[in-house]
């Protein structure tokens, strides 16, 4: 409620000063960062890669619509936002849009006929974007993609965000950075990480924690906020840089396996992050996702090697890991068989341990480690409530094809049972986050219920 | 006929093990694909989760993942003498059903056939001469060696992650492993199990007694592990509930760990459940298959799907039963004649066990998995005098808690009563300290055991059920006792306060009653000729050329062993000369 006032007060503010500019200052388009020749041709594939690093099928789609025509509904802070038809049809699509038409939406958040499109579509991000990828995205969505005859649904948002006129004063200040990428030179395989994390592959859109304006503070690494965390619809979407990142015991090469089949020696995709593997990043070739995993180890200045394939084919064995110092108390208290143990090590014998065994440490590549888990230890709770509740499931990638599914405990644990599990798993092994409250867990049962 | 479906390259006949094996790799060839599985469908989660699954009473005795007699049985008789009744309540053997088949409820014993079994009648020709062959005793040599099949062994064996330590890596003897087997090409693809206290202790014996014990091989995940498809197995956490049962952990190999996930992902590739095959059609030449007619059980309609290729991958039983009903696989055998092939050579497992009781020792039953133990094979096929023992055969011994419910494991001393106050007693004195080793021998192939169509009873289909016709027979009977008097000793010697043994001996019984083993073999079995069995060295139809049999129905007598392994090396052996020499010219391989 806080947040929403702070929001409504900002954007109220905003709203005046948009008003002002609305009547002072025509509308212009960014000009294009290099002017390419008329018979450009993409390289093969290109456009297809950019579609695939860029994510767009998964927010263009609807669950049972055809690919890119939109119809998927973006559940926003301000309300339920309606993804669009971006197939070449000319009547519901896009395809009347000239290339500049197409690029002003991709790098200016504005369509044709001036109407600004919500920052739902992270064009804070794709304005890092090349020519050439825009030019090669452009062409595949106008030469490779069939058109779709399907109607965009209205997004009718509650007073002041059904304004559209007030986006493009937030623009004035989401979009202070200069259009076009620009690398930092470290080595090609960071630079390439650099530009799919900060343009392409839009990671700060969660990443990043929003500013008051609900901006994303900060889209290049030049920002100290930038990739320093963010908290997206009740999920953490953790921080990837900084000491206590995640996913700072990672190699280049488990981060890779991550990214290209979310699981890895540590952990498993979840949530929104599960949806960006199944969608995009199981489909860059290896090198991209390497690439990814190299610039955001680099970031922090680690030193790392780089892998020369990600998720290689088995046949791997790997034995799980023993528990660590900070994890060998809880450990020795759960093979204690102590029944005078508390009830929350008492139900995770009764209900977790087989998988994610007494170490905490899970079994590498399918049971995740729940030590230092980001969605354990999180400042948002339900995911973790959810994921006791209902479960879990990595979906199948390319190299990892089988379905990582957990089952759910809600027909098996009450409301305290699992607030009493919850606040044990996040001060267990080491674990150092606070308490999980029965009213919380009630919650999100009842939100389930609901659907 | 209701309905014929859009006609496809391949169609499979039930999606077990063998089915989900021709389907990835056939799918490999961008072959179109379907399969059709008279079960239902089935995923770790939510079929097998926990703690649901682990429920012994509708999954261990009530045995729910099994196929009802209602739906599918046979009928039973030992022999022509007999009148065969149909077997109403599963007992002696438990096929499966639904998606992953019997490879989703297995107790994940991988074992590869010794050399000498394939062999078999060759080697004893070789080594004692022809008399010693019993009269009636029908065996023969498979029609492919132990190291044609070495490297899809090894394939399977990573595919269905296996988990042991190699006896004999390339004919190099290796500490820790079992020096009697066949060779191998490469190490296992996971490391060897930690021993439980029983095994443990029962390979210290058998060591003090100049034995050669090793760890069980397993399909079951000794470590995370990922297989050449990409597919996954979690580490087991011993929680004893294998057979019967699917694995809620992800830690046994089956199906759905090992292929199906992967096999999902070709877009060439569908599979339809609920979907019963009733029969093979055959072209009006007869030298081909058409397709198959199968049961739609939600259209309640007869459907027939035309393919090129015919893959039969379900149970042993309903593979030859589908053959007899659909007139492929040669003539049918006669017992009395020893004319023909089909239904020939059905043969089984001959078992027997010695249980011990230890009143000062502490064993904690429900800490195991399915492939848990030590092993030997001091009494095996190639290391026992078949002319001075009097017996052809020969047998693996193992211990260690391989079932660690709670209803089923209970073992108690022979005289304590079955049910109030007196059992309780004895449950409360001996619950947690007993173990027991086990026998798990050859059985030989036998003029008398065979499999026909039944003259009286039908199926729901109005088919005729088939007909085994089975009993025990003397050879085996003799080995199994000669096992006995070996194994009693060695578990003397671990000085136990009471020991009782279970050896079937002269004059047996077959009874279908009681649980024994479901690793029913032959019926259509391999052969050089088309004289002598159904199928050629590629598993493939003698008279049907795009007709090929999958499974334990090939095997030309059972070896001493489990049968996965043997399986699972034959469907890769198969997979491999339908992609490199049929598909570029259909024809006869052999």
């Amino acid at each position: 409620m806080k947040t929403f006032l702070r929001i409504l007060a900002g954007l109220v503010l905003v709203g005046v000063i948009a008003l002002l500019a609305f009547i002072f200052v025509p509308v212009q388009r960014t000009e294009p960062t290099t002017e390419l020749a008329a018979d450009w041709q993409a390289a093969e594939g290109q456009g297809e890669l950019v579609l695939d690093a860029g994510d767009c099928v998964a927010c263009h789609t609807s669950d049972d619509g055809e690919s890119l025509a939109g119809g998927r509904a973006i559940a926003s802070p301000m309300g339920t936002i309606w993804s669009t038809n971006i197939t070449p049809d000319a009547e519901t699509g896009i395809g009347n849009w000239s290339f500049a038409d197409f690029r002003a939406a991709m790098i200016d958040g504005v369509t044709p006929n001036g109407t600004h499109l919500y920052p739902a579509m992270p064009y804070e991000n794709y304005r890092l974007m090349t020519e050439e990828d825009m030019r090669a995205l452009y062409d595949y969505l106008m030469t490779e993609v069939e058109p779709v005859s399907a109607a965009n649904k209205d997004t009718n948002l509650d007073f002041p965000f059904n304004q559209r006129w007030g986006i493009r004063a937030w623009n004035w200040l989401a979009l202070t950075h200069d259009a076009g990428f620009t690398p930092a030179g470290v080595s090609d395989a960071q630079d390439r990480g650099q530009y799919l994390v900060e343009s392409l592959g839009h990671c700060g859109a969660c990443h990043t924690p929003r500013n008051t304006f609900m901006a994303q503070d900060g889209v290049t690494a030049e920002s100290e906020s930038f990739l320093a965390g963010g908290v997206v619809g009740g999920w953490n979407a953790p921080a990837l840089r900084g000491d206590d990142a995640g996913i700072k015991g990672w190699t280049v090469s488990e981060l890779a396996d991550y990214l290209a089949t979310g699981r890895n020696a540590h952990s498993t995709a979840n949530g929104e992050m599960a949806l960006v593997v199944e969608h995009s990043l199981q489909k860059l070739p290896d090198s991209d996702n390497i690439a990814i995993a190299a610039y955001l180890k680099g970031m922090d200045g680690d030193a790392f090697d780089l892998p020369e394939e990600v998720a290689a084919a088995g046949p791997i064995a790997t034995p799980e890991a023993e528990a660590d110092d900070a994890g060998a108390a809880t450990a020795e208290l759960l093979v204690s068989a102590d029944p005078d143990m508390p009830l929350g090590a008492r139900l995770y014998s009764d209900n977790c341990l087989g998988c994610h065994f007494a170490s905490g440490k899970g079994a590498p590549g399918i049971f995740p480690e729940l030590q230092g888990n980001g969605l354990v230890v999180g400042s948002e709770v339900s995911p973790l409530i959810s994921v006791i509740l209902n479960g879990a499931e990595v979906p199948p990638t390319a190299k990892r094809p089988m379905t990582l599914r957990m089952q759910g405990y809600a027909d098996r644990l009450s409301d305290d049972e699992v607030a009493e599990l919850a606040t044990w798993l996040r001060g267990a092994w080491g674990n150092d986050a606070g308490a999980v409250a029965p009213e919380a867990v009630a919650e999100v049962r009842d939100s389930d219920s609901a659907h | 006929m209701a309905r014929t479906e859009p006609k496809k390259d391949v169609v499979i006949v039930g999606l077990g093990w063998t089915g989900s094996i021709a389907g990835i790799e056939l799918a490999q060839e961008g072959l179109d694909i379907v399969a059709l599985e008279r079960g239902h469908d089935q995923n770790t989660v939510p079929n097998f989760e926990y703690p649901q699954q682990i429920d012994e009473l509708k999954y261990g005795v009530r045995v729910k993942m099994m196929q009802k007699p209602s739906q599918q049985t046979l009928t039973v008789r030992r022999s022509g003498d007999e009148t065969a009744l149909p077997y109403r309540s599963l007992g002696s053997f438990l096929p499966g059903n639904g998606v992953g088949g019997a490879g989703t409820h297995w107790n994940g014993l991988n074992w590869r056939p010794m050399p000498e079994e394939l062999r078999l009648r060759s080697y004893v020709t070789e080594n004692w001469g022809e008399d010693i062959i019993p009269e009636g005793m029908t065996i023969g040599d498979y029609p492919v060696s132990y190291d044609e099949l070495e490297p899809f062994f090894t394939q399977f064996e990573k595919v269905a992650g296996i988990a042991g330590k190699a006896g004999n890596l390339n004919g190099e003897i290796q500490e820790g492993g079992n020096p009697f087997e066949g060779w191998r090409s490469e190490e296992f693809p996971m490391p060897a199990h930690k021993p439980t206290f029983d095994s443990a202790k029962f390979g210290e014996a058998a060591s003090a007694m100049g034995y050669h014990p090793f760890t069980a091989s397993a399909g079951i995940a000794s470590t995370s592990y990922t297989n050449p498809y990409g597919m996954q197995m979690g580490p087991c956490n011993f929680c004893g509930f294998c057979e019967r049962f699917g694995c809620y952990q992800y830690s046994k190999s089956s199906p759905q760990t090992a292929i199906l996930g992967a096999l999902k992902q070709y877009p060439n590739f569908e599979y339809r459940t609920n979907s019963e095959v009733l029969k093979i059609e055959t072209a009006p030449d007869g030298q081909t298959a058409t397709g198959v007619t199968y049961w739609d059980e939600e259209a309640q309609e007869e459907v027939f799907q035309p393919a090129d290729i015919v893959i039969l991958s379900s149970y042993q039983l309903n593979n030859v039963h589908l053959m007899l009903l659909s007139g492929i696989g040669g003539p049918v055998y006669d017992p009395v004649t020893g004319e023909g092939v089909l239904g020939k050579n059905y043969a089984y497992q001959m078992n027997g066990g010695v249980s011990m009781f230890f009143e000062d020792e502490q064993f904690n039953p429900f800490v195991g998995h399915g492939a848990n133990g030590i092993a030997l094979d001091d009494f095996a096929i190639n290391q026992n005098d078949f002319g001075a023992l009097g017996f052809i055969g020969g047998s693996y011994w193992r211990s260690g808690t391989f079932n660690g419910q709670p209803i089923r494991s209970m073992r108690l001393p022979s005289g304590t009563p079955a049910w109030g106050a007196g059992w309780k007693e004895g449950i409360k004195k001996w619950y947690g300290h007993s173990m027991s080793i086990g026998s798990h021998g050859s059985h030989m192939a036998y003029a008398n055991n065979h499999l026909d169509l039944d003259p009286t009873y039908t199926d729901r289909h109005g088919r005729p059920l088939m007909r085994m016709t089975f009993n025990w027979q003397d050879n085996d009977l003799r080995m199994n006792q000669y096992m006995k008097s070996k194994m009693e000793p060695l578990a003397a010697s671990m000085n136990p306060d009471l020991m009782q043994s279970g050896f079937k001996g002269p004059g047996a019984q077959y009874d279908v009653r009681p649980y024994q083993t479901t690793h029913n073999t032959g019926g259509h079995i391999m052969s050089t000729n088309a004289r002598e069995g159904s199928v050629n060295r590629y598993s493939q139809a003698w008279d049907k050329h795009n007709v090929f049999v999958m499974g334990a129905g090939n095997f030309v007598q059972n070896t001493q062993y489990n049968p996965t392994g043997l399986v699972g090396g034959l469907a890769y052996h198969t997979v491999n000369a339908i992609r490199t020499q049929y598909l570029s010219n259909p024809r006869p391989l052999v």
